[in-house]
Formats: structure tokens, sequence, C-alpha cells
């Protein structure tokens, strides 16, 4: 196979992704009453931003055949953790964004070592953890409230040059800075090679526990920079059980409409980075054609199970029978 | 079933001490203990009075559990408990309100609609092949979005009709709620389904390996259908005794019951990677959570510390005996 077909092939979901989110966007700035302006298109961004960082988080699990079910947790936690912690001078907001960022490493790496050490499964672990995520954040912020560094919040939520909305640069630099190096890494392709088939990869030394390892902190780091990115919009930090709940849940779906096989081993951050903006375009499509807001969970879960059943197409390809049955 | 029985059982046929699971006589144990360590706190956990109240308690998450218990033992999951749990509830109060035609259809109905939710998860599931976590969480959000469109944004202000408040907070026989002599006759239809008939062999054929179940001849696809409409309908009945027992339904009410399902079922010693588990062990699960929740309230433990201390107990528990082999 020639070099860019094999490129086009592995890339298929990324590219797919990427078409739905320039086709809804188009849809929702076309219908939108003020039009394809920077101000639309920095709203749309803050918000897509969040769920773009959280289903980020949740790709780098899923593509160890692992699933995070306390992602949205560490993100409520974090964003509660924020509202104390991120105020004052530029040191201690520095400082607070460093403990910030740190309380994520630390709980994703709390997931990993219980999955991967403690050998038990994601699916009862995570849940578990993100009770006691979700209590810590219930402690931190009984009732909603606090404050942030409103420069910084500002300037993180602002525009550069009046144009190119910041909230986005802030995402490409962390992909360069966390993805890249991590996809391209050996634990990267350990943590590839594991969801993939995880006897193979262990037959051939592959370091899968180190790699699963560092893709479960990874995922609480990005978790966390959601968190911190909630509390610079909305500068307050709330323990919402519901909204941590339903974030976990669109990462899903983020990364299901990313082309990140739910299997494991295949799927990039990048495409669920899309699959989160376009999955956040949808969402907001309503608003534009002037719906009830009330039919948004129900559109929003819609959209959720078909883009679930896609999945089902595969169906037609198998040949045996016996392939029904992973 | 208290600890005193369970013993005298084991003291006169030792032969099913030997052949008890490990994960479910542990399970009874930390109930013991459980029970033990809030006898040092108060004395009325042992009075036969709050030991009954725990068991009502306890059926209506002993009756979702059981719907939990057969998918997991397919080795699949349903995360569509919270909204089945609280479409149950809903539906059953909104069709009381048609009349005495819907007064009587009410908890039927109420279960069809929880049914119907697993019938999309079975189908998903058998004949689409979407992983059941993901599809059980997709249909969980579009009931969320049904009942939020249904009742505007607000909980339904439609109460329970006096045969959901019988069932749930009745006595039928003097001493004995009505919610325990439910569990124990849905539990007693489990334990025979799952030992005596060829679908509950297949059910845990289907959890050992799949693959092996359809080539011995088992139509696998309806067998898991079937198991995820029963865990529907199942968590809709649980919802229409809760609505029953709190005399409304609410919107949030089911959001309490997906852990503890799973925990629940998990503790009692069913792998939840299927094929492995024994009825006994989810009652020795969903008591001990029961107790659990029951003695972090009466400690007035506020809500923050009971989560962290549920998900510590969960995570620790399964690490004593709920753990996968070492890689080989």
């Amino acid at each position: 196979m020639k070099d860019w077909r094999y490129w086009l092939a592995e890339q298929r979901g990324t590219l797919l992704a990427f078409g739905i989110f320039i086709v809804m966007f188009a849809i929702y700035s076309g219908n939108h009453p003020a039009g394809f302006t920077a101000n639309v298109v920095q709203t749309a961004a803050n918000k897509g931003v969040l769920l773009a960082f959280v289903a980020m988080a949740q790709t780098l699990v899923v593509i160890t055949a692992g699933i995070d079910l306390s992602v949205g947790m560490i993100f409520t936690l974090t964003n509660c953790m924020a509202s104390w912690l991120v105020i004052g001078t530029g040191l201690e907001t520095a400082f607070g964004v460093l403990a910030v960022l740190g309380t994520g490493l630390l709980c994703g790496a709390v997931n990993g070592a219980i999955v991967i050490y403690g050998r038990l499964q994601p699916i009862v672990a995570t849940i578990a953890t993100g009770a006691v995520f979700f209590g810590l954040a219930l402690l931190l912020r009984p009732v909603p409230g606090g404050s942030v560094n409103e420069d910084l919040a500002d300037f993180l939520t602002g525009r550069f040059f009046g144009v190119v909305p910041a909230s986005l640069v802030a995402l490409l630099v962390i992909v360069l800075v966390v993805w890249v190096p991590f996809s391209r890494s050996e634990f990267g392709r350990a943590a590839y090679a594991a969801g993939s088939s995880e006897t193979a990869a262990y037959m051939s030394g592959v370091p899968i526990r180190r790699g699963k390892f560092l893709a479960y902190t990874l995922a609480g780091l990005l978790a966390a920079i959601g968190g911190l990115f909630l509390t610079f919009f909305t500068y307050t930090g709330e323990a919402a059980y519901a909204s941590g709940n339903a974030y976990t849940l669109f990462s899903i779906a983020a990364v299901v409409l990313g082309g990140v096989s739910l299997f494991g081993g295949k799927g990039s951050a990048i495409g669920a980075i899309f699959g989160a903006l376009a999955f956040r375009t949808i969402g907001d499509l309503l608003f534009v054609f002037d719906f009830d807001p009330l039919w948004q969970p129900l559109f929003q879960g819609v959209i959720l199970l078909i883009a679930v059943s896609l999945g089902a197409f595969a169906l037609f390809r198998v040949r045996n029978r016996l392939e029904w049955f992973l | 079933m208290s600890e005193t029985t369970l013993g005298g059982i084991a003291g006169r046929m030792p032969k099913f001490l030997r052949r008890a699971d490990p994960a479910v006589v542990t399970a009874f144990a930390c109930i013991v203990i459980l029970l033990l360590l809030g006898s040092l706190y108060s004395r009325s956990f042992l009075s036969p009075e709050y030991l009954l109240q725990q068991l009502k308690v306890a059926s209506f998450l002993g009756v979702i559990a059981t719907g939990m218990m057969l998918v997991i033992l397919l080795g699949q999951i349903d995360l569509s408990v919270p909204w089945s749990v609280a479409t149950g509830a809903m539906m059953a109060c909104a069709a009381a309100a048609y009349g005495s035609v819907g007064v009587a259809l009410a908890i039927p109905f109420g279960v069809l609609c929880g049914v119907a939710i697993g019938l999309v998860n079975g189908i998903g599931v058998a004949y689409l092949r979407i992983p059941s976590m993901i599809i059980t969480l997709a249909t969980n959000a579009v009931a969320q979005g049904l009942m939020v469109v249904y009742t505007g944004g607000f909980s339904p202000q439609d109460s329970a009709t006096a045969a959901m408040r019988y069932l749930a907070t009745g006595f039928t026989i003097p001493g004995v709620p009505n919610a325990v002599i439910i569990w124990a006759l849905i539990g007693a239809a489990m334990v025979f389904v799952l030992t005596r008939t060829s679908f509950g062999r297949a059910v845990y054929g289907i959890g050992n390996r799949e693959r092996a179940a359809y080539l011995s001849g088992i139509d696998t696809r309806r067998i898991v259908l079937i198991a995820f409409a029963v865990s529907g309908g199942l968590s809709a009945f649980g919802g229409v005794l809760l609505a029953g027992y709190a005399s409304k339904a609410a919107q949030s009410m089911g959001d309490a019951y997906l852990l503890p399902s799973i925990a629940a079922v998990v503790l009692g010693g069913t792998s939840i990677l299927g094929g492995r588990g024994s009825y006994l062990g989810t009652v020795a699960g969903v008591i001990l959570i029961t107790l659990l929740q029951s003695i972090l309230s009466v400690m007035q433990m506020p809500e923050a510390g009971r989560q962290i201390i549920y998900g510590v107990v969960i995570v620790a528990m399964l690490l004593l005996y709920g753990r996968a082999p070492a890689s080989r």
C-alpha cells in the first residue's frame, strides 16, 4: 500500500470527525443570527474546548481498551479546587495552577494504579474512584462559589489579535505538549499495543503496564486542565453531580464520534477533539433553530444513540458469524 | 437472613461450607462486622425493628440489583439504571392520572416502560454488537431527555397510587414488610431461573464464552436481549416501589442506585467479566451496601464523607477478592 493511502486509512476516523464538525459548524454559523463573526466563534470555541479536554482525557484511556468513568468527576473536583487556589498575585496563581494540575495527575495515577496494579476492571474501579473524587469536590465546595484570577481567566478565554480565540490556542498548545509527545513515545506505542492485543503486546515485551499507567495519569491531567478552564469561564467552582456525569457521558460520545475504537488500539486524540467540537455544535444547533431548550437533553441523547449505533455498520463486513463475538 | 442461621446451616452441612464461595463468605463476614461496629455505636443496631427496617430499604436495591446481576453474569453491564428507575416511577405515577383504568394499569405500565428501555439496550448489544457500557449510557441519556421533555424540566407532582404504596410500605404478613416479600419472590424466581432452567445455563455459558455458547446451538443474541429487557423491567419496578415508598416520583431518584447496584453484585462475588456468581452473593452484597449506607447516615456523616468512604470501601473490598488474574 502506498504511504498516503496507508495514512488515509489510519486517519479515516479523524478526518470523518473533522468533516462532520465542518459541516455542522457551517450549518450552525450560517443560521446564527449574528453570522460567522469572531464573537460567535469565540463563544463556540470556549464551550467546545471544555469538552475537548475531557474527550482527550477519555481517548488516552480508551486507546488502552479501558474506560474512565471518573473523568467528569476529576473535572468537577479540579474545578472546585481551582476556585479556591487560582487566585491572588501572579506567584500565588501559578502555584494554584500547578496544584490543580498536580491533583489531576494524582487522580489519574490513582485510577491507573487501581486498574493496572490492583487488576480491577476499569468500569467498576473508576465508578468507585469517581464517587471519591465527587465526595472531595463536595468537601471543597458544599455550595457553589469561589473566585478565580480574572486577569488570567479573561486572557485565556478572550481573543488574540481580536480574531483567534485564546482557548483554541491553549488547546493546540496542550495537544503539542501532551498528546504529540505521548503518542510518539515508547509508552504511547505501548498504550496502543495494549489496547490492540494485550496478550501479544505482553509477549513481545512491550512495557504495557507503564504505558497504560501513563495513559491513565495523563488522562487525569487533561481532565484537570478542563476543570481549570471551566473555572476560567464560570469564575466559580461548583460540585455538580449532574454536570460531572454529563461530561463523562459526552466525553464517550465525543470519542466515538472522533473515530476512536472503544475496543482499544485505534484512533487519536485529535479525532476526539473534533468529535467533541462536533458534538457541542450539534447540541447548540437547537438554539439557532429556536427550539425549546427543554428538548436539548433528548436531542443530545438521540445524537449519542445514533453515533454509537453507527459502529454497527461494521457488521455488514463480517463474513464469519463468529466474528460477532469478540 | 442473619448470620446465625447461616452459621447453623454451615455447622450442620460442612459440605455447604466447603463449597461456599469465599467472596460470599467474606461479604457475609463483613455484614457481621458492620453490625458489630454499629452496635458499639448504638445498641439499637441489633434490634429486630432496625434490622427489619434495613431489610425493607435493602429490598429496593435488591430488586434493581437482581436485574443488574443477570446482565453482569453475561459479561455486560447496564448503566441505564438511573433513568430506568426514574422512568418506571414517573410513568407509573403519570398513568395514575388517567382515571381508574390508569390507576389499575399504573404498575404494569411503569414496568413496561423499563422493559422498553431494556429492549433498546438488548437490541443494541445483541444484534448491533455495540459495547453494552456505551449503548446503555446512550439509552440512559435518551430516557433522561424524554422525561425532561415530559415533565417540562420539573419534578412531577403526580403521586403514587395506593397499590404502589401498599407494595412498598404495607404489610400482608404481620411483621414482614411487603417490599421484603417482593424481593424474596423475585430473588426466588431468579435463583430458579439461574439454576434450574436452560435460560439460566445459557446465561452462564454466554458469560464464560459467547462464541462457545453460540457454537453449542444457543441463540445467544435472544438470551442477551431477554436479559437486558428483564434488567430494564426490574429497574423500573424498583423505581415503582421507590415511588410508592416516597409517595411520589422524582427526576433524580435513580441516580443513587447505579453504583450501589453494580457494587452489590460485584461485592457478592459475581465476576464483572461474567459467567461466575451466585444470587446468594448478590443478597449479601445488597445487605452489605444498605448497612454501610445506614451506618454512615446514622453517624450523621455529610454527603461528601459518605461518597468518599463509599468509594474507598468498594475499591478496598474489590482489591480483597475481585482482582483479575495476573498477566500470564
